[in-house]
């Protein structure tokens, strides 16, 4: 087998999230260096805070001002801080339980090593020089020995609430395309189309999966097919594609190529686009280092007759 | 309307570390072939279909839909998804048996997490306003349990490290972790290499049936006699993460406390889990936990839950069980969970 195909995948994000009127007074609170808990029916303070009752599901809604300092319930040493992670040196991941609160918050724990730190610790926060209303306005929590903090009610009003915030999400990958998608993709290096048949229904695909979808069986049968195909059908685009430099109104069709059993798609060019037919006979046009054709042309043969592309469809 | 369904048969793919060479459905398909030549089934002749899978793991999107061409998907047929482990398929196969409107099902499921980073990708399920942003890692998230363990006294880092090496004592030929394997440094404080799952790409299969239909197929079948899920609160704060009282809910309501088990299969990715699991279980040594080696010798995810109660089921196939607990879980920190009970018939 040749060498796996294999290319980076960069798979990122920016999710924008609306917020509860909960969420939003806590979000607001932390910029405002204020952290705001919530009340539920049978008294318990919960921190973070959130919409609804987790034991009762019933809406909660009643704001409590708790401390900016807490005790450590739980921790967890990191010495090889990740991407994306509150410090950049290594750090304890702790549950705190602030000062006025029943449940307790995740954050990171700046402190000099796991000798350090240990569960009943008293921490206090240390707020970012720049907050904007989201859970990182904590910078982390740092070791603290004085007292406990003042805990009052809060209406939760704050000028300028946020109202959303934007998650920001990356993800990077190394993608490999498997078995048949490697083959055929070498192939079109070579400027060849090669599918695969099924050893049980004898269909040939094109591009290939690497399993027949009507019998669930490998094809493993490479066949070469092409290089002149047939258009089966096709649609005319009048919306110019970002970062795609074709002029519209351009036609993208699905061409069964000679000796496939299944369409492929794409653009066809060197004809206008209000000429472009259904039996239409096509052939690939190449560019330098392109790796797949770049569209597809008139072959200058007479049309396919209906019957041999019906069943292709 | 009630119906005794059962697992019929199971099969499992090796988990690597990397499976490069192969795509999604090129992984699963020999396990499909194989979990049906076991009951001398064809694709054609099964009712109901159901999978699970993340896309997330390899970062391709409806990777399911592609990964179908290996059950023979067209012309369409009665067949469904879930987002998450297998075992919740499975669940949602039993239902559909249950309800009279198939009498086989095929589930399967698959991950490839070699082409992502697995603990990066695994915060991406977190709770998207106070956690995400964080980026805490999957093995972060189970070292808090697992301090809040040692903590209160229910394990040290010594037991810990037992479990791992029971586990990987298995004679399992699918683990991809097998016998002494080094306990290894810290990955995060206070859990250890050994301590933590293997990560792998693989891909496991069952397939049920119901009433008669199980016997011809089966020489022993396992029968599901109860199976149900439960989850946590999310908010990791507001949990006892010493105790899993979901798991302890859907054991109950599976009806896992009316007799003894002789066997368990648990879901328990991180050494400390077990520790949760058999308290909340109420499991004690008379009954044999994971002699397949469970997650830390092999933990595909998506797979891994699944594969729990095919190897439950494989155990009362062989004569080797006749009543197993079978449980699976998803999310950090045993989030969800689910629990099975399986029995074979009096020998």
């Amino acid at each position: 087998m040749p060498d796996v195909l294999k290319a980076p995948l960069v798979v990122e994000f920016p999710f924008t999230r609306s917020l509860g009127p909960v969420q939003s007074a806590f979000l607001t609170g932390l910029r405002e260096r204020v952290i705001l808990g919530v009340k539920t029916r049978d008294g318990r303070t919960l921190v973070p805070p959130v919409e609804y009752d987790p034991v009762t599901a019933e809406e909660i809604r009643d704001l409590v001002h708790v401390g900016v300092t807490g005790t450590v319930t739980t921790w967890a040493w990191n010495h090889e801080p990740r991407r994306g992670q509150p410090l950049d040196r290594p750090f304890a991941w702790v549950l705190v339980k602030l000062d006025g609160a029943d449940t307790a918050l995740l954050h990171a724990l700046d402190a000099p090593g796991p000798d350090a730190v240990r569960t009943g610790m008293r921490v206090r926060v240390r707020w970012a020089e720049e907050r904007t209303g989201a859970i990182t306005d904590i910078a982390c929590f740092e070791p603290y020995d004085g007292d406990d903090s003042e805990v009052t009610v809060h209406a939760g009003e704050f000028e300028d609430p946020v109202h959303g915030i934007v998650a920001q999400a990356r993800l990077d990958y190394t993608y490999s395309p498997g078995r048949a998608q490697t083959a055929y993709i070498n192939a079109l290096a070579e400027r060849r189309a090669v599918g695969e048949r099924c050893p049980s229904c004898r269909k040939v695909y094109v591009p290939p999966r690497g399993a027949c979808p009507t019998c669930g069986v490998a094809t493993v049968e490479q066949v070469e097919v092409g290089p002149s195909g047939t258009v089966t059908t096709f649609c005319i685009v009048n919306i110019k594609a970002k970062n795609l430099d074709i002029e519209v109104p351009y036609v993208y069709a699905h061409i069964a190529l000679d000796g496939a059993d299944l369409a492929l798609h794409g653009r066809i060019g060197g004809i206008p686009y209000d000429q472009v037919r259904m039996g239409l006979r096509v052939e690939p046009v190449w560019t330098e280092g392109g790796g797949y054709p770049d569209h597809y042309r008139p072959t200058g043969e007479p049309d396919a007759e209906y019957d041999t592309y019906k069943e292709l469809l | 309307m009630t119906r005794d369904i059962a697992v019929v048969a199971f099969a499992q793919s090796d988990t690597l570390r990397s499976s490069e060479e192969v795509s999604e459905v090129e992984m699963l398909m020999p396990v499909l072939h194989d979990v049906l030549a076991q009951t001398g089934l064809k694709t054609a002749d099964i009712g109901f279909t159901c999978s699970g899978s993340c896309d997330y793991l390899a970062g391709r999107a409806f990777s399911f839909t592609l990964a179908l061409d290996g059950v023979g998907a067209w012309p369409p047929i009665s067949e469904s998804h879930v987002e998450t482990d297998g075992a919740w398929a499975l669940y949602e196969a039993w239902t559909k048996l249950l309800s009279g409107d198939a009498d086989t099902a095929l589930v399967y499921s698959y991950g490839k997490s070699s082409p992502g980073s697995l603990r990066d990708v695994l915060t991406r399920q977190l709770d998207p306003y106070y956690v995400a942003p964080l980026w805490p890692d999957s093995v972060a998230l189970a070292a808090l349990q697992a301090q809040a363990l040692i903590d209160a006294g229910d394990t040290d880092e010594r037991e810990l490290a037992a479990i791992g090496a029971r586990s990987r004592a298995t004679d399992n030929p699918r683990a991809q972790l097998k016998g002494p394997v080094p306990q290894g440094d810290y990955v995060v404080r206070p859990l250890r290499t050994g301590d933590c799952p293997p990560i792998g790409d693989g891909a496991a299969a069952v397939v049920l049936a119901a009433g008669e239909r199980a016997r011809e197929l089966c020489e022993r079948p396992a029968w599901i006699r109860g199976i149900d899920h439960r989850i946590e609160a999310h908010s990791l704060g507001v949990r006892d993460l010493t105790d899993s009282p979901s798991a302890r809910l859907a054991a109950e309501r599976a009806g896992a406390f009316e007799r003894p088990v002789d066997t368990a299969e648990l879901h328990a990715p991180f050494s400390s889990q077990e520790v949760v699991l058999r308290k909340a279980l109420g499991l004690d040594d008379a009954t044999r936990v994971n002699p397949s080696g469970g997650a830390l010798a092999a933990n595909p995810m998506m797979a891994a839950g699944l594969a729990r109660i095919g190897e439950a089921a494989a155990r009362i196939h062989r004569g080797e069980s006749d009543r197993a607990l079978a449980h699976a879980t998803s999310g950090p920190c045993l989030q969800q969970n689910l629990v099975a009970v399986l029995e074979g018939d009096p020998r």
